[in-house]
């Protein structure tokens, strides 16, 4: 049965390789909003008419040739916070998703390998790391080491890392049977290379199928963390914290909500579809298992 | 079974154990102690030693701990460091407002992902099931703040219908204004409903393309009699893990959800509370949090088991 799957799965690969997995429209159009709110998220602080924490202004200036998109309470111009504001944010989103691949397929890599007591006891400890609140845990981290990007990236990719580790550990387990692991074992070659050159090349698809929504994952939370105070600190600018430090004022300045939120909704979905896309051509769910 | 519910208690209890531990490590095993963490670092060392005094940090850890675990089972939460009240009084009325806003979205969310998700799963592939799909694979990419927003920014700013803010005074009967509950309510049920409905398609889904039911379409039987006989039966056990997840992630959407609107619960409460660094309160909430969190988890195992024999063979 296993074996029937995973021929099928060979083939699917080679079918969706490079972009081929974009084939209906919207999965492209989609991608394309994606990849523009990207470049602006990257280029956005050289073409920004102000930085993020001048004070170019009156407060609450309405939208004018001078500021596109008015000012916020303080007199910061608006588009110049949206322009500045997806960088880090992104950014940080991306550091926390690779840190959990790395460390989780690390530990699923082991524990697949190794089995035994290593397998069980960082299984169950992965097991034990789920049934805690995320939210929860990453309230609490920086209330205990204090808000900062080395807090985020480090608690949302301990948030990410058991699902990860389950997911390699299984895929691991799979591809360890199969005729090259074991004539790789007969040569004699060691362990490592057998990691590293038979089995992550081949469980690197399967891993990969749910990558999207694991960054959209990290993205949320470092938002809900921005959002919440908990993560980048004022006056620097990222989308989350515009939206907390402007909703009070929503009715006198909307755009100071309704910028970031856009963006950050737009660049989420893009990457969501793009990812559940890519999930399809590999005959997959795109929905991470916890 | 009862061994099996039995097991699944016990478990849980450790877990709420686990929980403690985690809470307790995280508000105090970290650098500088608990005392400097509530004060600052431009404390004087006076006022130092004084909350050292009070939260009497002198003592060795373990029967720190051993201390806060026998006041919380004994429901002793301590008093807040920020206005010396008895924890129990701040964050009861809290309690009850978040339970307002979390049961009235459980009880809306339902129903409605029930049906969407049932629909999408008969119709897999088809355009009903495309556009649903659609929908809810942009709406779980939202983070729930988002969508806050945009509700707000079109339904108070745009269109005047409802207040941008969910003020409720301490104490008072939240369904008393049902207005404010309205756009709180209306963001968790659309991230909620974004979720649950995934899980739910995926089990009709799979439960639509089995022996079974084509058994019994090649028998005869009206499709609305193949879907409420055989189809939605084996989507029960899927659906109801869907709905322990959705409660699950409701824990903390509440957190967010509030904080948007200003609302007075335990979300916003723990938030504040952790802006001010107000140890005990944060811890309480914490362990009131974790042990509903486990509550629901192990509450789903056993009514799985309950509800479908199938699983019970298997345990």
């Amino acid at each position: 049965m296993t074996k029937v799957t995973v021929v099928a799965d060979h083939v699917e690969r080679r079918r969706c390789r490079g972009l081929r997995f974009a084939s209906s429209w919207w999965v492209r159009v989609w991608m394309v909003i994606g990849l523009l709110i990207l470049g602006v998220a990257l280029i956005g602080p050289y073409i920004s008419p102000y930085s993020a924490t001048e004070l170019a202004g009156t407060s609450y200036a309405p939208p004018s040739e001078q500021f596109w998109l008015g000012t916020d309470a303080l007199g910061r111009d608006v588009l110049s916070r949206v322009l500045w504001g997806g960088r880090t944010i992104i950014g940080l989103a991306l550091a926390s998703t690779l840190l959990a691949y790395l460390c989780g397929g690390a530990i699923g890599l082991v524990a697949a390998y190794r089995g035994g007591l290593a397998d069980s006891v960082s299984m169950r400890f992965m097991d034990v790391l789920l049934t805690f609140p995320a939210l929860l845990f990453l309230l609490l981290l920086a209330y205990g080491l204090g808000p900062g990007p080395g807090t985020i990236v480090a608690g949302v990719a301990v948030v990410q890392v058991p699902g990860i580790a389950r997911l390699v550990r299984s895929a691991a387990l799979e591809v360890s049977v199969r005729g090259y692991v074991e004539a790789a074992v007969a040569r004699g070659e060691k362990t490592h290379a057998i990691l590293v050159r038979e089995i992550v090349p081949n469980i690197a698809s399967t891993v990969a199928a749910d990558a999207g929504a694991r960054f959209t994952g990290s993205f949320l939370a470092i938002a809900s963390l921005n959002f919440l105070g908990l993560g980048l600190q004022p006056p620097a600018s990222d989308w989350a914290t515009m939206i907390a430090e402007n909703r009070s004022f929503v009715s006198i300045q909307p755009w100071a909500v309704a910028s970031p939120a856009i963006l950050a909704a737009a660049f989420t979905i893009a990457v969501n579809i793009a990812g559940d896309a890519y999930a399809r051509g590999l005959g997959r769910s795109s929905d991470p298992r916890p | 079974m009862l061994t099996f519910v039995g097991r699944r208690i016990l478990v849980g209890i450790g877990l709420v154990f686990v929980a403690s531990l985690l809470v307790f490590a995280a508000t105090n095993l970290l650098p500088g102690d608990a005392a400097s963490a509530v004060l600052g670092r431009n404390a004087s060392p006076e006022a130092l030693a004084a909350l050292r005094a009070e939260l009497e940090l002198e003592r060795p850890l373990h029967e720190q701990y051993l201390d806060w675990v026998t006041d919380l089972a004994q429901g002793d939460l301590g008093r807040s460091l920020t206005n010396k009240q008895p924890v129990t009084a701040l964050i009861g009325y809290r309690v009850v407002n978040t339970l307002a806003l979390a049961v009235t979205a459980a009880l809306l969310l339902l129903p409605l992902s029930l049906v969407l998700g049932t629909w999408a799963g008969i119709r897999a592939g088809r355009r009903a099931d495309q556009a649903i799909s659609g929908l809810t694979l942009a709406f779980i990419a939202l983070p729930e703040f988002v969508i806050a927003s945009i509700l707000v920014l079109v339904l108070s700013v745009g269109l005047d219908l409802l207040p941008p803010l969910s003020l409720v005074r301490p104490g008072e009967n939240p369904f008393s204004h049902p207005t404010v509950l309205v756009l709180p309510v209306l963001t968790l049920v659309l991230v909620g409903v974004a979720w649950m409905v995934r899980y739910v398609r995926a089990g009709v889904a799979s439960a639509v393309t089995s022996e079974y039911v084509e058994m019994a379409r090649l028998n005869g039987l009206p499709e609305w009699r193949v879907v409420l006989r055989h189809v939605l039966p084996n989507a029960l056990a899927p659906s109801v893990q869907a709905f322990a997840l959705t409660l699950l992630w409701l824990l903390g959407g509440v957190v967010i959800v509030e904080t948007m609107f200003a609302y007075p619960g335990i979300g916003a409460g723990l938030v504040q509370a952790i802006a001010s660094r107000d140890l005990p309160t944060i811890q309480s909430t914490a362990m009131l949090i974790a042990a509903v969190y486990v509550g629901i988890t192990i509450a789903a195992d056993v009514l799985v088991v309950l509800l479908i024999p199938k699983v019970r063979t298997t345990k």
